[in-house]
């Protein structure tokens, strides 16, 4: 079976996990990333509500309240760098009545504590003012400028795409089974193939399964339980409805139902918040969906339920010391833990990515690597001026043939997309990383051409393309056709990232 | 800026024959723009016969109709452009459009005739709770699978939705060997044509569980069942109805859109009924120049009326684009045109009295099913229209054709009201 030795291994291939590589390849370590699915993305960072959080909400002096200002602060820059969507459509908190005001006010102060800046709460006619398409009954609002929205995926492809260039090394479909201090003073950790990964030091980013990992390791243990919310996604008609992400005051489960545009010009509302016991359990319910409608419509009276293009659910990873558990752990030097990263994880991942890394470098005693720039990515056509659209089409008539008529994702975005060095090896890996079947028709159209190429990328036969890994085959065997040939054809193992491991059955 | 008299967007059955009758009536510079590599549309996918019964007497496959146009098309000299997919259109006919060979381009044309078709309603749309595996597909995806591609979907299947595509997709499944376990409509009837529903379910015994619909979908990867439950009146399913089908594979036939994606963009006003832009009895848009047919306008279930309707649209493109066309319409001598009890998304949503020549065609949707019933047309207060028909469903489109000289009656009335009388 195989080995590998590196200097941090990195488990848990997130928004969180992906942040860590990149931010720990500015030294001169190895690093790894093992990933239990197959892609980066495909836990909590896929499915969560997008928002670059102000910090408000967060408990003074707890890890969410500090990573939380310091991660707001920082994202701007880092989605600038990474060429990704970002931006600060500030957050309204609405309150209903009286008992709704008060907290707003404790929301208030919690925040200036925190040091958010520029909270104001703003009465019913300057709310109205903002957001005129508001339920009258709203009757004040916390509004916060810092707040924000972001591609929670996206951003997490880039930092991956960045890490790589960097000398990352991913594995995909590597399921960790056990971690272990070997006699020589290195961690082993060996995945659920019987692979064996030998390590200086562990970075525990593995999300819902995180405290699995801590508790193999420490005896300060950690319980994780998955909370569901769910969601649902209306069409691109209805951008513009809501300026900023619209609030209610939070509850003990969480922040709410929200509102919010998207960067990608549609509307997402939700989330629910249920706590569950399966940690793979992201099933929709018919209950779940029509709660979020029902507190949605206080906020958005006349919600068009018939504009919703999909419903998802995402679970987040609920610590049971109630704050983010972050930092080395005291009983197991050089294991690291960025663990109970739920809301606000996502705003939080850039500073617990930098700080952590930080504490890694010293501990390592590592020195600075020579950093390359985050690498020359594809741009969308869809964000194109018509003038970049005619360079881009005379350089790569590919950018002239649009595969999805929703969201105008050309060829060769999804070309590009697959051969990149964390590429997609899935329908929903292309889905992500170029918009192709995010739109109204779902997929309706794009589905078959997409498939097309990545046959003609991947050297696969139609049988052997999933939805997303593992046994979400989209196709079956024809009587009589010749056996699906599997892996990588010669050619794209030897130019894609050799350490890409993607199992296909 | 490439400038034309008349651009037809779309190289379906509705774009073929808008663009050859726009020939036919004297007009010289033509161009279709397509988007797919090849001309025919959704006809291409539609192996299946039962095509060109109204316009040919005979009956042909979806590719045979299409052929017979595609031909016709090439035989007068028309131009297509294929792979060409339009990106935006504007209020003053400006249109740009991407292709691998051409690039970028930009077209100006006198008048517009949108042909885009239709698409297909989702899961996302009906809200259907459970996992989301791999293994659902809107019907007519698979059908692409299926027909072009030579790859199945899956082999235990069942259907959501009655609509035609569904019952030519279980038939289409059942022959290449998948099994069929049913067809669940969630309405007391089926949204797809009778001869369909005969041919496609009863001659191969696939059951049609009318007021049933799916409550929840199982398989965390590859789908693996389905839960259905039968709903009452109001659609709610009803409790303790459940049961489970073991299947690898649901086909979606839940709805057709209009594909007017850039439609809204050039001010084209949609109507909400028919999800298609709201048009005069010239088949022209709100905004002048630019006229709808076929899918786009509203989902039709034969081809043959898409061509009859598309055939208009072309030959009152090519009058536009001469300066004969209908420019200024005196609001007062527009009647509009009302869904009255029993009819759904009339259309053309307003006529001229004035100008229809030799007959107004209507077409709507009943809003459930008649028998024996008629279908009236009124002007103001005034019946000065009756047909009766032995059946009436929601799936079945109908079409009327109503005498010029029955809506040019010296009636004060602003209103044509179409009902359904039982």
């Amino acid at each position: 079976m195989m080995q590998n030795e590196s200097d941090v291994l990195v488990i848990g291939a997130g928004v969180v996990g992906c942040a860590i590589a990149r931010e720990v390849s500015r030294y001169a370590l190895r690093v790894c990333v093992l990933e239990q699915a197959g892609d980066v993305a495909e836990g909590s960072t896929k499915a969560n509500s997008a928002i670059v959080h102000a910090g408000f909400d967060a408990v003074p002096g707890s890890a969410k309240a500090r990573f939380n200002v310091l991660g707001n602060a920082r994202f701007e820059d880092w989605c600038r760098e990474l060429d990704v969507p970002f931006i600060r459509n500030g957050s309204l908190v609405a309150a209903f009545d009286d008992r709704d005001l008060a907290a707003l006010k404790a929301l208030r102060e919690r925040g200036e504590r925190n040091g958010v800046p520029g909270l104001r709460i703003l009465a019913q006619d300057e709310v109205r003012a903002l957001e005129p398409n508001i339920s009258r009954t709203v009757i004040a609002a916390l509004l916060a400028p810092t707040g924000g929205i972001c591609c929670p995926y996206g951003l997490t492809f880039r930092l991956a795409e960045h890490a790589a260039a960097n000398g990352v090394a991913f594995f995909f479909e590597r399921r960790v089974v056990d971690v272990a201090r070997a006699a020589d003073g290195l961690w082993q950790v060996t995945t659920a193939d019987g692979g064996m990964f030998r390590t200086r030091a562990v970075v525990n980013a593995a999300g819902l399964y995180a405290d699995e990992l801590n508790n193999q390791v420490s005896a300060q243990k950690l319980s994780i339980t998955p909370r569901r919310g769910e969601y649902l996604m209306l069409d691109k008609q209805y951008a513009g409805t809501f300026r900023a992400t619209i609030f209610q005051v939070p509850t003990p489960l969480g922040k709410g139902v929200l509102v919010s545009p998207t960067v990608d010009g549609t509307l997402i509302v939700g989330p629910s918040a249920e706590n569950i016991d399966d940690k793979s359990d992201t099933r929709t319910t018919a209950e779940g969906l029509q709660k979020v409608i029902e507190s949605a419509s206080r906020v958005w009276e006349q919600i068009p339920v018939s504009g919703v293009i999909t419903t998802f659910s995402g679970l987040r990873a609920h610590g049971d010391r109630d704050d983010f558990v972050v930092g080395e752990v005291p009983d197991a030097p050089f294991f690291f833990n960025a663990a109970a990263m739920e809301s606000p994880g996502l705003t939080a991942a850039p500073a617990v990515a930098v700080w952590l890394a930080e504490q890694i470098g010293e501990r390592l005693s590592a020195e600075q690597a020579t950093h390359g720039a985050v690498p020359a990515y594809w741009k969308a056509f869809r964000e194109m001026t018509d003038e970049q659209r005619v360079a881009a089409i005379a350089d790569n008539p590919a950018y002239g043939r649009i595969v999805c008529r929703c969201e105008n994702v050309t060829e060769a975005e999804v070309r590009a997309a697959i051969r990149c060095r964390v590429g997609a090896r899935t329908l929903d890996g292309v889905k992500r990383r170029t918009r192709s079947g995010m739109g109204r028709c779902q997929g309706g159209f794009c589905t078959p051409r997409i498939i097309e190429i990545m046959c003609d990328e991947l050297g696969w036969r139609p049988e052997q393309i999933t939805k997303f890994g593992g046994g979400s085959n989209l196709l079956v065997t024809t009587p009589g056709a010749r056996p699906a040939a599997l892996g990588l054809s010669p050619d794209r193992r030897e130019s894609s990232v050799e350490c890409r491991e993607v199992c296909h059955d | 800026m490439t400038e034309v008299d008349v651009l037809v967007i779309g190289g379906g059955p509705a774009g073929l024959a808008a663009a050859i009758a726009a020939h036919e009536e004297g007009c010289r510079s033509i161009l279709l723009l397509e988007r797919e590599p090849k001309l025919g549309g959704i006809l291409r996918q539609c192996i299946h016969p039962g095509f060109g019964m109204h316009v040919f007497k005979e009956e042909l496959t979806g590719p045979e109709y299409a052929q017979r146009f595609v031909q016709s098309f090439h035989a007068l000299g028309l131009t297509a452009q294929c792979d060409t997919m339009v990106i935006s259109l504007s209020s003053e006919r400006e249109v740009v459009a991407v292709s691998p060979q051409h690039g970028l381009q930009r077209f100006c044309a006198k008048a517009i005739v949108l042909a885009m078709g239709c698409r297909e309603r989702t899961r996302g749309a009906l809200r259907v709770p459970g996992w989301r595996p791999s293994g659902i597909y809107p019907a007519g995806q698979a059908q692409r699978f299926v027909n072009l591609e030579g790859l199945m979907p899956g082999r235990r299947v069942v259907i959501l939705g009655s609509g035609d595509i569904g019952l030519i997709m279980a038939r289409r499944m059942t022959l290449e060997g998948a099994k069929v376990l049913a067809c669940v409509e969630v309405m007391p009837f089926s949204s797809g044509l009778t001869r369909n529903v005969v041919q496609c379910l009863d001659d191969y015994g696939i059951p049609l569980l009318l007021s049933h619909t799916a409550v929840d979908i199982h398989g965390r990867e590859r789908l693996e069942g389905v839960t259905i439950a039968q709903v009452d009146e109001q659609r709610r399913p009803i409790p303790g109805t459940e049961r489970r089908l073991e299947c690898d594979t649901l086909l979606l036939s839940v709805g057709l859109m209009p594909e007017n994606e850039v439609s809204r963009a050039a001010g084209l006003t949609l109507s909400p009924t028919t999800g298609g832009p709201v048009v005069d009895d010239t088949l022209q848009t709100n905004v002048p120049g630019i006229f709808a047919c076929g899918n786009v306008l509203h989902v039709h279930d034969l081809v043959d009326h898409v061509t009859v309707e598309s055939t208009d649209a072309g030959r009152q493109a090519a009058r536009f684009a001469r300066g004969q066309g209908a420019t200024s319409r005196p609001a007062g001598q527009m009647l509009q045109v009302r869904d009255g009890a029993g009819a759904r998304g009339v259309a053309p949503q307003s006529v001229c009295a004035a100008r229809v020549t030799e007959s107004l065609p209507l077409m709507f949707r009943p809003t459930g099913v008649f028998r024996d019933a008629d279908v009236v047309v009124r002007l103001g207060d005034v019946v000065v229209f009756r047909k009766r028909f032995r059946i009436l469903t929601p799936g079945e489109m109908v079409r009327v054709v109503v005498p010029a000289e029955k809506i040019k009656q010296p009636v004060a009335a602003s209103e044509l009201t179409v009902e359904v009388v039982s």
